[in-house]
């Protein structure tokens, strides 16, 4: 009893090929599909029967590897977790992702949004280092609460399509990077949030957040990144607070 | 060619490959590592690894149990020196990841948890939900920027490697985004690639499982191991092949047929107890599973979806906050594709492809036949799982020999002199030669999609869960002809910036080189062990022809050669595999005979 693929649906897709396009264009393609099929199975189709030169990333068809990030309708999706019977009867637009440069078709550039996590010293630098021949660390699950959310986060960068702030101003560290580093921060064996303050310092810190919340509402994996900017807020103010009374002190 | 040179290079940045750059970078300092893979490293396939990873850790627990568990799991085909490095070094390595900030689900008092795990004998395997191999990836990625001696490659895809003067000394890469060629040269190389499932048409696997590093080795003399056997995961969503994990079972789940009954219990896992209970019915081996399900569905007992027939994933007793805390991301993955309530609803799912558990042939340090080459992960066979691997031993098995690797090639590097680069440059241009030629081969050839379609429907036929010896041959026979045709497909995309028509041409070439062996392998093998099941006279295990691992060694234009080589065996000779109740009584047995 397989289901037969009898309803189509128009994917208008977005392509440009920088060697020989000009500028960007839309391209409509008739896809058949079934009940079960999502945005990716309906490009991987186009892909394999019709048009082998569409570009788009994509790996795990699960929403783990965070590869198949688009605008679907003009929102940040997952490809691979947006099902098409959700979409019907269509048009559907697929575009790539707002706010990055487009490389070709779906795929943007990476680069500085790795950049960008690079920058927060997102690893564990611990309170109490101690060899491994000592055993783990104990952490309570109450403790783990207080970061966990935050490590659930697979870079697929909707949060950074969705942020208003980050598409006038491709400086801003953005919801990923600052959930990263709340990730470790709020971690009960990390003692280095002093040196990823000065990633949230500043105008492209922290503080560039208007607090639109976007960035959570699009998340696929309920980070909250949202909510990572406002203890990030709280956790500036009172180091800048800090240094204050610290300046004082010393006088 | 743009050329840079290193010390060490290292294939793949998934799991295996973040660990042995770390351990590299932290064995040597001095050293230069470059770390290359044909995505970012989060986009690896260690990412969608759920259950968790073995580590011995509780007082009633030891490490010769782990040790019999591998072995009589893996049906004695394992390198028994090899397991028992394994099983002491995978605790220490659980430990280190700790340390590095992975986030494994606790006890109430914050000691780390552990769950049970099918084959175990007890609960050893550490987990963080079910979304283990994100957090062991992220963290491994995330530590690894801490050592600037690591230079990342990203979206570098590897189509050749360079061997000269009888050793390893580099490989060549096509940039996605700019489709242009770069030669890395090191004294050292270690692959990393990870497996090979995406040659089967239902996989658990991401679609860049294409087998690449195993296919390059072969290529190039390395003889790939035990490629016959490759494992079914029993519990995968019909259709996408989307993995539901074990630790679903381990965490009480039950396998039901149509009739809501648990038939595990009539293939020798019984009796069903109302509870799960460590090698018993649902946590026995994935073969034996995977197989039990091959049965069910030809006694007409299975369900049908729409993507051919399944049994019932039923974890509606465990509660809803129980399925919430251990396994909210299958819970996530049946509502949204299946649009099924876990909490209320038992999930449809069926046996798929999900490992491959021969590879590039290693020692139990992971160096290959040739020198200067290191293979660790999923796409290597250092010995461990023999004919069955047991769930939640690859992930430790990427983090003991990643750092082995790791450790291993800077050794080797920091040992051996730079090779002759005029001629590996010479090497890097014939094999962009190579890959030009296929992106500029014009006329209106056949679609490579077409014939990955028509490889991994003769996969599925002749290398299944169970194999027939005629349909293996015609297996073969396909492939055979599919390479043939490979010779002339032809591409839509010529150009060369993001030309992915191009990089899944040349995947597929890799792939067939890859599904080949596998096909071979389980042809020649006359017997039945572990993952390798017949049905075609050689139903029983045959340990005094086949107790011996396959080797498959490449040769230009013709089939594998299949030979054989022994199996390392140190304290536990071939006996019996037995779970459920007859493997108490053969324990019992044989303690009695020790007494």
């Amino acid at each position: 009893m397989t289901e037969r693929a009898d309803k189509t649906i128009e994917l208008r897709v977005l392509r440009y090929n920088p060697v020989t396009d000009e500028k960007p264009h839309h391209q409509s393609f008739t896809v058949p599909y079934t009940s079960d099929m999502s945005v990716l199975q309906g490009l991987q189709w186009i892909k394999d029967t019709i048009d082998g030169s569409l570009t788009y990333r994509w790996s795990c068809r699960m929403a783990i590897c965070g590869s198949c990030g688009m605008m679907i309708n003009a929102e940040p999706k997952l490809a691979c977790h947006t099902l098409l019977r959700d979409l019907a009867p269509g048009p559907v637009t697929v575009e790539p992702l707002n706010h990055f440069p487009i490389e070709r078709d779906l795929v943007v550039t990476v680069d500085d949004f790795v950049k960008k996590i690079e920058s927060v010293t997102p690893w564990l630098i611990p309170k109490h280092p101690k060899p491994v021949s000592e055993g783990p660390y104990n952490q309570t699950p109450a403790q783990m609460a207080a970061y966990e959310n935050f490590s659930a986060c697979i870079n697929c960068m909707l949060c950074y399509a969705a942020c208003p702030q980050y598409g006038e101003n491709p400086k801003f560290i953005g919801p990923a990077a600052m959930a990263i580093l709340q990730r470790y921060d709020g971690d009960s064996r990390d003692g280095g949030s002093a040196l990823r303050i000065d990633a949230v310092h500043g105008e492209d810190g922290v503080w560039g957040c208007t607090a639109v919340g976007a960035c959570s509402d699009v998340c696929p994996k309920a980070v909250d990144p949202m909510h990572a900017v406002n203890q990030n807020k709280m956790n500036t103010a009172l180091d800048y607070f800090l240094r204050f009374l610290k300046k004082r002190d010393t006088k | 060619m743009e050329h840079i040179e290193a010390d060490i290079l290292i294939i793949g940045a998934g799991g295996a490959g973040l660990r042995a750059a770390i351990a590299a970078a932290e064995a040597a300092p001095g050293l230069s590592i470059a770390l290359v893979s044909k995505v970012y490293p989060m986009r690896s396939h260690t990412v969608a690894a759920e259950g968790g990873s073995a580590g011995v850790l509780q007082d009633s627990d030891s490490l010769q149990a782990h040790f019999d568990d591998t072995v009589s799991g893996g049906d004695w085909l394992c390198e028994q020196d090899v397991v028992e490095y394994f099983v002491e070094h995978c605790t220490p390595e659980m430990i280190q990841l700790e340390h590095w900030g992975c986030p494994w689900s606790r006890k109430p008092d914050g000691d780390i948890a552990v769950r049970r795990f099918g084959g175990m004998k007890i609960a050893r395997t550490w987990f963080a939900a079910d979304r283990t191999g994100f957090h062991i990836l992220h963290t491994l990625y995330q530590t690894s920027m801490k050592y600037p001696s690591i230079k990342r490659l990203d979206e570098f895809f590897c189509t050749d490697l360079l061997v000269d003067d009888g050793r390893a000394q580099g490989a060549v890469f096509l940039s996605l985004a700019t489709g242009e060629f770069t030669a890395v040269t090191a004294r050292a190389v270690i692959i990393a690639t990870g497996g090979a499932g995406r040659v089967y048409p239902q996989n658990t696997n991401g679609g860049i499982v294409t087998g690449d590093g195993m296919a390059l080795a072969f290529r190039h003399g390395v003889p790939l191991r035990d490629m016959e056997f490759m494992q079914y995961h029993p519990t995968c969503m019909p259709g996408s092949g989307v993995l539901f994990t074990e630790g679903a079972r381990g965490e009480g789940g039950f396998l039901r047929n149509k009739d809501g009954y648990r038939y595990l219990q009539d293939y020798g896992l019984g009796p069903a107890l109302p509870e799960v209970r460590n090698k018993y019915m649902e946590l026995g081996p994935r073969d034996r599973i995977s197989q039990a399900f091959w049965h069910e569905e030809r006694k007409g007992r299975t369900i049908e979806t729409a993507h051919g027939d399944a049994v019932l994933l039923d974890l509606t007793h465990l509660g809803r906050d129980k399925i919430l805390e251990r396994l909210p991301q299958i819970y996530d993955l049946a509502k949204d594709y299946m649009g099924v309530d876990a909490a209320e609803q038992p999930i449809p799912v069926r046996p798929a492809v999900h490992y491959t558990m021969g590879g590039i042939l290693v020692d139990g340090r992971t160096a290959a036949p040739l020198p200067g080459l290191y293979a660790a992960g999923e796409c290597s066979s250092v010995g461990i799982h023999g004919a069955n691997r047991l769930g939640s031993n690859s992930l430790a098995e990427l983090s003991v020999f990643g750092r082995v690797a790791g450790e291993q090639a800077a050794a080797f590097a920091q040992d051996s002199s730079n090779g002759d680069k005029g001629r590996l440059l010479d090497q890097a241009r014939a094999a962009e030669g190579r890959a030009l030629a296929l992106l500029n081969r014009q006329g209106k050839g056949e679609r490579h999609a077409a014939l990955r379609d028509e490889m991994t429907a003769a996969m599925e036929r002749g290398c299944g869960i169970y194999r027939l010896g005629d349909e293996t041959q015609q297996t073969c026979d396909t492939l055979a002809d599919l390479k043939k045709r490979y010779a002339d497909v032809t591409l839509d995309d010529h150009t060369r910036v993001w030309n992915t028509d191009w990089t899944t041409a040349i995947e597929l070439g890799f792939q067939l080189d890859v599904a080949e062996v596998i096909a071979y392998s389980a042809l020649e093998r006359k017997e039945s062990r572990g993952a390798h099941q017949r049905l075609d006279g050689y139903e029983n295990r045959d340990d005094e022809r086949y107790l011996a691992h396959s080797l498959a060694h490449y040769r230009d234009g013709a089939a594998p050669e299949i030979t054989y080589a022994p199996v390392s065996i140190t304290k536990s000779p071939p006996g019996q595999r037995a779970y459920g109740e007859a493997g108490v009584k053969l324990e019992e047995a044989k303690a009695h005979k020790h007494d």
